[in-house]
């Protein structure tokens, strides 16, 4: 193994990483503020990609307006999942949400699969995301240089948003401690919509990139990135948004990896993932980053 | 009272012979096609009863119901196979040596299934049980996902992406039925006893039950393991029955439609659970119609495939929505609710005559 390809495997790691993060913080902000794990996260993340398609083939916008129509798009899609399949079940036991949350991830697939159809689409992205670069011996792809950029300007949007505005504040005083946050006057139901609605949308930039560079997309796309993603934001410490960007970092690195050093056992990308999973759960479960 | 234990136990002898003659009649002079739907109903409620004696009476949320029965499906089918099916199957790299050679009877191959499932549901259960709600089940779905994974790799054992294809059709209406009711026994006399209150303390209330001095993790592993066995045993005969294996078809999907028996039924309810579980394996095929095309009155409809499952996961919405008792909330049938059912219609009869 040369140094060149060494590199090459580095920057898609890295790359992949950034993607990783960007989904796994729609996981850790949903559960700090309600307990909840999202499990449908992963298919709204899948929606995202699917809007993006259609308002370009419905209603021939460019690139760059279908992109932000889906984000919008998507951000309402997890607005309307919490008011629907959420709100009404926050005060029953907790069993029932974890249903919900496991019926709405189906139901959007299922959905996916009646009205989109279960064959892969091809998914449109600008030329320069798919040219190859050579820099150094080193080859990159656009979408490289690409993923890290935007992901880094969404983070830092995001950081902003969460440590610097009211919202945050409230979003932070929720995490603590929700029957408190409520005594003091925080609107807790606009703070919950409003989370969902930024993690939703950083699902659908994430689900944007990702198409871009796995340019086919389907009503199951969603499942493993969505998973994968999951494990990264339980490494990181659930809760925590400096944990779910290690978090997908590492999870990257493992991905890219594995199949680029033991690729023997690259059919056991998923299985050795998992295991990260449950030996964090087991021995660790406040991951690497999250409060005791 | 003595009358009423013998009203009971004619009761049940009646009931007994009644569900034989049924399943002989049945499997004497009905066609494949209802034979089959009837086959996978005894599976379904099999694996419903289990997974809901972990879900729903012990309140520990397991989304690995598909992990075990892919353990139960394969163990099973390396056993009954015969050695010249194996060598057709295994093309790419032959299968390692004990299961090459051996065959035995189907009896002693279900056994195995449900042994192995459990001992597998053992060693999970033991260090995973101390998490609690999503994070339970999260991790019994990762180890499902790690099963899957492993049995499409593990080419010398399971045959790979490939599966088994071609397996000898055991199951019949004695098996998955004549299991579904022990099944349905054997967890009614496990809820019923005091295993079975220790069981439901222990989902009401964790902290006072081992306040009360029950023993958290003995009880829990207990309800795991019995669910594992029973899973493992209702996958070989679902193999058996389809006549292949892929080991892509135990993914989340599958337990998702035990989860949607579970949470219809009831969590808490082995009737409701044996309802659904019909119910559901009749409305797979029934619903079949909708994803063909149909033809009415010279209007023709195409069909969307993926429609039934979109149904199903509506149906499970609605019911977590607004219905979450599910069908028979925590209530059962029992035989003196039969017996008074029964004695009361015929008093009303004899009144109104």
């Amino acid at each position: 193994m040369s140094l060149s390809i060494f590199f090459q495997n580095l920057i898609n790691a890295i790359s992949l990483g950034f993607l990783f993060a960007l989904i796994a913080i729609g996981y850790t902000m949903v559960y700090g503020v309600l307990r909840l794990i999202n499990f449908a996260h992963g298919d709204i993340f899948m929606m995202a990609a699917f809007f993006v398609f259609y308002t370009m083939t419905i209603f021939s916008l460019p690139w760059g307006i279908a992109c932000l129509v889906a984000i919008v798009l998507t951000m309402l899609l997890g607005l309307s999942v919490e008011r629907v399949a959420y709100r009404p079940l926050r005060n029953a036991p907790r069993i029932s949400s974890l249903c919900s949350a496991i019926g709405v991830s189906f139901l959007l697939e299922n959905f996916a699969v009646v009205v989109f159809g279960g064959r892969p689409k091809s998914f449109y992205c600008p030329e320069f995301f798919t040219k190859t670069f050579i820099l150094g011996g080193v080859r990159v792809l656009g979408i490289n240089f690409v993923t890290p950029l935007v992901s880094i300007v969404f983070l830092s949007l995001l950081s902003y948003l969460v440590y610097r505005t009211k919202n945050g504040l409230a979003m932070r005083a929720i995490s603590k401690d929700f029957d408190t946050a409520r005594l003091m006057g925080i609107n807790i139901d606009r703070t919950i919509s409003f989370t969902f609605m930024i993690g939703s949308g950083l699902a659908a930039v994430g689900a944007i990139l990702w198409a871009s560079r796995y340019p086919q997309i389907w009503p199951f796309m969603g499942v493993f990135p969505g998973w994968r993603a999951f494990t990264a934001a339980i490494i990181g410490g659930i809760g925590s948004i400096r944990g779910a960007m290690v978090g997908g970092f590492l999870v990257g690195f493992i991905s890219i990896m594995l199949v680029a050093f033991l690729p023997e056992l690259a059919g056991y990308k998923d299985a050795f993932i998992f295991i990260a999973l449950i030996l964090v759960l087991l021995f660790k479960p406040e991951g690497l980053f999250g409060e005791e | 009272m003595k009358g009423k234990k013998k009203d009971y136990l004619l009761l049940k002898i009646a009931t007994i012979f009644l569900v034989i003659l049924f399943l002989f009649i049945a499997q004497r002079s009905f066609d494949a096609y209802i034979l089959r739907i009837l086959n996978l109903s005894g599976i379904y409620v099999i694996l419903g009863v289990s997974l809901n004696l972990i879900n729903g009476f012990t309140g520990q949320f397991s989304l690995g119901h598909a992990g075990f029965m892919a353990i139960g499906a394969y163990a099973s089918a390396l056993l009954y196979m015969s050695p010249e099916l194996k060598e057709v199957n295994y093309f790419i790299a032959p299968l390692i040596w004990p299961f090459s050679v051996i065959q035995v009877p189907f009896v002693f191959s279900l056994i195995f299934a449900g042994l192995l499932s459990a001992g597998v549901g053992f060693l999970v259960g033991a260090p995973c049980l101390r998490l609690k709600g999503d994070y339970l089940a999260i991790v019994t779905f990762g180890f499902s996902e790690i099963i899957r994974v492993l049995f499409n790799n593990l080419q010398s054992i399971t045959n790979g992406p490939l599966g088994l294809k071609g397996l000898p059709t055991y199951t019949n209406l004695w098996w998955s039925w004549g299991i579904a009711i022990f099944t349905i026994w054997f967890i009614k006399n496990l809820v019923n006893s005091s295993y079975g209150r220790a069981l439901k303390s222990i989902r009401e209330d964790e902290v006072a039950a081992e306040a009360m001095g029950v023993n958290l993790f003995y009880h829990k592993v207990l309800s795991f393991v019995v669910g594992a066995f029973f899973a493992g045993i209702g996958g070989a005969l679902l193999g058996s029955l389809l006549m292949t294996i892929d080991p892509n078809s135990f993914g989340f999907a599958m337990t998702f439609q035990i989860i949607i028996i579970v949470i219809v039924g009831g969590l808490g309810s082995i009737a409701g659970s044996v309802i659904v579980g019909i119910l559901f394996a009749i409305l797979m095929e029934v619903l079949r119609a909708v994803e063909s095309p149909m033809n009415i009155l010279g209007l023709k409809i195409p069909g969307i495939p993926g429609m039934r499952m979109l149904i199903f996961s509506i149906l499970l919405m609605i019911v977590v929505l607004f219905f979450q008792q599910g069908l028979m909330g925590t209530r059962e049938w029992s035989w003196e609710w039969l017996h008074h059912k029964l004695t009361r219609t015929k008093k009303e009869l004899e009144e109104g005559s």
